[in-house]
């Protein structure tokens, strides 16, 4: 991954100068509680219902093992023993005390790491494909020009105040896993006819409240003119974003105001001015970020191990494994292998201290000390050779890092909803547990096949509920906690939001309307059908009737019961 | 006479912001003698009456976070003082006012943050182009304005370019690339 220069380093440690000095302040009074909302938002914390949250930067999903270790120790000292990843690829922590922060922050610094523009109304950390620079599937790595925009976008001066938070992700594969559609600002990278790299730029997608797909603004932007380019969205945003209501406040609703071609109008006048101006990027500032990632240079090798397929053909639960867990890279010989945090019955996304110890473990002795975080709240060792597949899988099963469910089921993302977050409707962990329970039998999860179930505890979306192929979210009715469901979402090359199937649920029914959902599939489906591919087929009706059908036939049989 | 921070040190200032009441039309308020700093609207419509004085150097004119700075681009040379109002500290449209003021108008002359301007926010006010930071009355006692200087430059060596950086940091420094740090 990127290695910091003095420059990036010095920044980080004036960040941590800054926040220790901003905090102090407030804890003697000098500053309100308005006016230091903001600045611990920009550092990533949150006061939440137990305690601060403290959300962690992990620029596009890359982490090195040093600095697992460094989180498992604050996870010991200053948590509960575990950490959280998030749907944006962070890493959270729970528990913490806000007077612990600036000295959190400060061990963070030792190993490049910190908590800047996680949060609040500004560039929050720009996000990729997991999978970035080793997936068989990629055209242009993206991760250089992550580093490029993370670097231009911290505390960029002109755009720490913006009317509400904005999200970049970019991605460079054949298929987008870093969900492009659904973020204020979605590059793509591509090439030209004249082979030169540039990128399609998407602009108003977002979940929340009001979803909305990216629409595009430009087709193609070359390299050199990206940063240029997106400070001309930006500034048009800063400046006729709405900033009277919270919830009409992100670009989105900008866009949608001015309809795309005006908007996209006012983009290229402001571009006009911009354009070939300072911040046009050179092939030597390209090449030196290049450069400071440290990647594996790998070898090919060859392709099959007789000792990995003896392995395959004689342990099932291994084999079960590779299928479901480990993607194949760009390099012959090696694999990916995603280390589930969806080990049933614990929060989607929790990693506790030994199991960060242990993955750092991992990274080192198989994976060239890197590690990445997915958006799905999982770890990946992005290279790993194939003959070292089991070894790994071994001991992260002993871990409980090796759900072979990746994919399936109960990979559910979840936010962390009424437990943790101050402005869920209902809890989302439980529901997700619930769920897990119900199918616990990995049998049946395999012919299930693939499918996501996404939950979120309120609008927000942090679970991004509106693209799962199931969508789950927290409502409040009188007071109590319900669920509505969604069917038919999806993320990717084909985003699109799911359809609500009708009248909200309550807690206890949920893994029995999972159910439902599941056997209308089954008995629907044809050969080698996914589940998405079945409700676009047949259609969300054919679903609600099953569902709601099965829900009355309940209900009376409890009735009955209790008559 | 209120203090500010101005060319990063603090200083008495007579400069007046007129504000307009609630309903008072720019056409008719009342300047009072001295330095005063108008509405942009007031001075769009007083233009000959006021050109004396803004050529005497003793009348700015501010904008409001909605104000459009290109309104002001032919004046500008004429100015020696604009303002830009943060309603709200976090209403964070200035920083492109002051921006366009700055890098696309050319003002050379003093601009000045009023209105909600904290201290929290120097940093960035100044790297948009704000030489002078005039924080509500009373907000800060002498000792806390003396001490908020050093928030003038929390980052030594940003990275972007802005009005005080017209160059990015990877045109202003020489970044090492991987190979040169090994050794
Ligand atoms: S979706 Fe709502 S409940 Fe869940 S984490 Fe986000 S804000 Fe909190």
């Amino acid at each position: 991954m990127y290695k910091y220069d003095e420059y990036d380093q010095r920044l980080v440690d004036e960040r941590v100068a800054q926040f220790a000095d901003q905090t102090g302040r407030y804890l003697a009074g000098e500053l309100s509680e308005d006016e230091y909302r903001p600045l611990r938002l920009q550092n990533g914390v949150y006061i939440q219902r137990h305690a601060p949250m403290l959300r962690i930067a992990v620029p596009y999903g890359n982490l090195r093992a040093e600095q697992l270790r460094t989180l498992a120790h604050i996870a010991r000292t200053y948590d509960r023993g575990y950490g959280h990843v998030s749907t944006r690829q962070n890493i959270q922590f729970n528990w913490p005390r806000l007077e612990d922060v600036p000295e959190i922050l400060g061990l963070l610094a030792g190993v490049q790491m910190h908590a800047i523009q996680t949060s609040g109304n500004c560039i929050r950390n720009v996000t990729a494909d997991a999978f970035a620079g080793v997936a068989a599937d990629e055209r242009i790595d993206p991760r250089p020009w992550c580093e490029i925009l993370r670097q231009w976008s911290t505390f960029h001066p002109e755009f720490a105040y913006l009317p509400r938070k904005f999200k970049i992700a970019v991605n460079g594969a054949e298929e987008d896993r870093a969900v492009i559609r659904a973020h204020d600002i979605g590059l793509e990278l591509v090439r030209d006819a004249a082979g030169e790299t540039g990128f399609r730029v998407l602009v108003g997608g977002g979940l929340g409240r009001t979803p909305v797909i990216g629409e595009e603004v430009a087709v193609f932007v070359p390299w050199r003119q990206i940063l240029n380019y997106c400070e001309a969205i930006l500034r048009v945003y800063n400046l006729h974003g709405r900033r009277d209501n919270a919830y009409k406040a992100r670009i989105k609703i900008l866009v949608k105001a001015l309809g795309v071609p005006e908007f996209a109008r006012q983009v290229e006048a402001e571009f006009a001015h911009l354009k070939d101006g300072p911040s046009t990027l050179t092939e030597a500032e390209v090449a030196r970020v290049v450069g400071r990632f440290d990647d594996p240079v790998l070898a090919p090798l060859p392709p099959t191990d007789a000792a990995h397929e003896a392995r395959l053909a004689a342990d099932k639960a291994f084999a079960a494994w590779v299928r479901r867990n480990v993607r194949a890279h760009k390099v012959t010989g090696y694999a990916s292998v995603v280390l589930s945090l969806k080990k049933h019955g614990v929060a989607p996304g929790d990693v506790s201290a030994e199991q960060f110890e242990l993955v750092a473990d991992l990274a080192e002795e198989f994976a060239f000390g890197e590690i990445r975080s997915t958006h799905e709240q999982n770890l990946v060792l992005p290279s790993v050779r194939v003959a070292d597949l089991h070894a790994v899988w071994q001991r992260a099963r002993a871990a409980g890092l090796a759900t072979p469910n990746i994919g399936l089921l109960t990979d559910i993302i979840s936010c962390p909803g009424g437990d943790f977050c101050n402005l869920a409707n209902a809890k989302s962990i439980p529901i997700a547990n619930a769920i897990q329970a119900r199918f616990d039998d990995l049998d049946y999860l395999y012919d299930i096949g693939e499918i996501e179930l996404n939950i979120s505890g309120c609008m927000n979306a942090c679970g991004h509920h509106h693209v799962g192929h199931i969508g789950v979210l927290g409502v409040d009715k009188n007071g109590q906690e319900w669920y509505q469901v969604t069917i038919g979402g999806e993320q990717g090359n084909r985003t699109a939001l799911g359809k609500v199937i009708g009248p909200s649920f309550a807690a206890e029914e949920m893994p029995d309307v999972i159910t439902s959902l599941i056997n209308n599939y089954i008995d629907n489906r044809h050969d080698g059908e996914r589940f998405l591919d079945t409700v676009r087929r047949v259609g969300v009706e054919s679903f609600k009737t099953r569902v709601y059908a099965e829900r009355d036939a309940r209900q009376h049989a409890k009735e009955v019961i209790n008559a | 006479m209120p203090e500010i921070i101005k060319n990063g040190r603090v200083q008495h200032d007579d400069w007046q912001v007129v504000r307009l009441a609630e309903g008072e039309a720019a056409s008719a308020t009342a300047l009072p003698a001295g330095r005063v700093i108008v509405p942009l609207a007031a001075w769009l419509l007083r233009r000959d009456e006021l050109l004396a004085r803004a050529d005497a150097g003793v009348l700015g004119v501010w904008l409001a976070a909605s104000d459009d700075p290109a309104a002001l681009a032919p004046d500008l040379l004429r100015l020696q003082l604009v303002a830009v109002d943060f309603p709200k500290f976090a209403d964070g449209r200035g920083y492109s006012i002051a921006t366009l003021l700055r890098t696309r108008h050319g003002y050379a002359g003093e601009l000045r943050a009023i209105g909600e301007v904290l201290r929290d926010q120097f940093d960035y006010l100044g790297r948009c182009g704000f030489d002078a930071l005039q924080p509500a009355p009373g907000r800060y006692t002498p000792a806390q304005l003396q001490a908020a200087l050093a928030s003038l430059a929390t980052f030594s060596t940003p990275y972007q370019a802005s009005a005080t950086h017209p160059q990015p940091l990877f045109r202003r420094a020489h970044r090492p690339a991987a190979h040169e740090e090994a050794a």
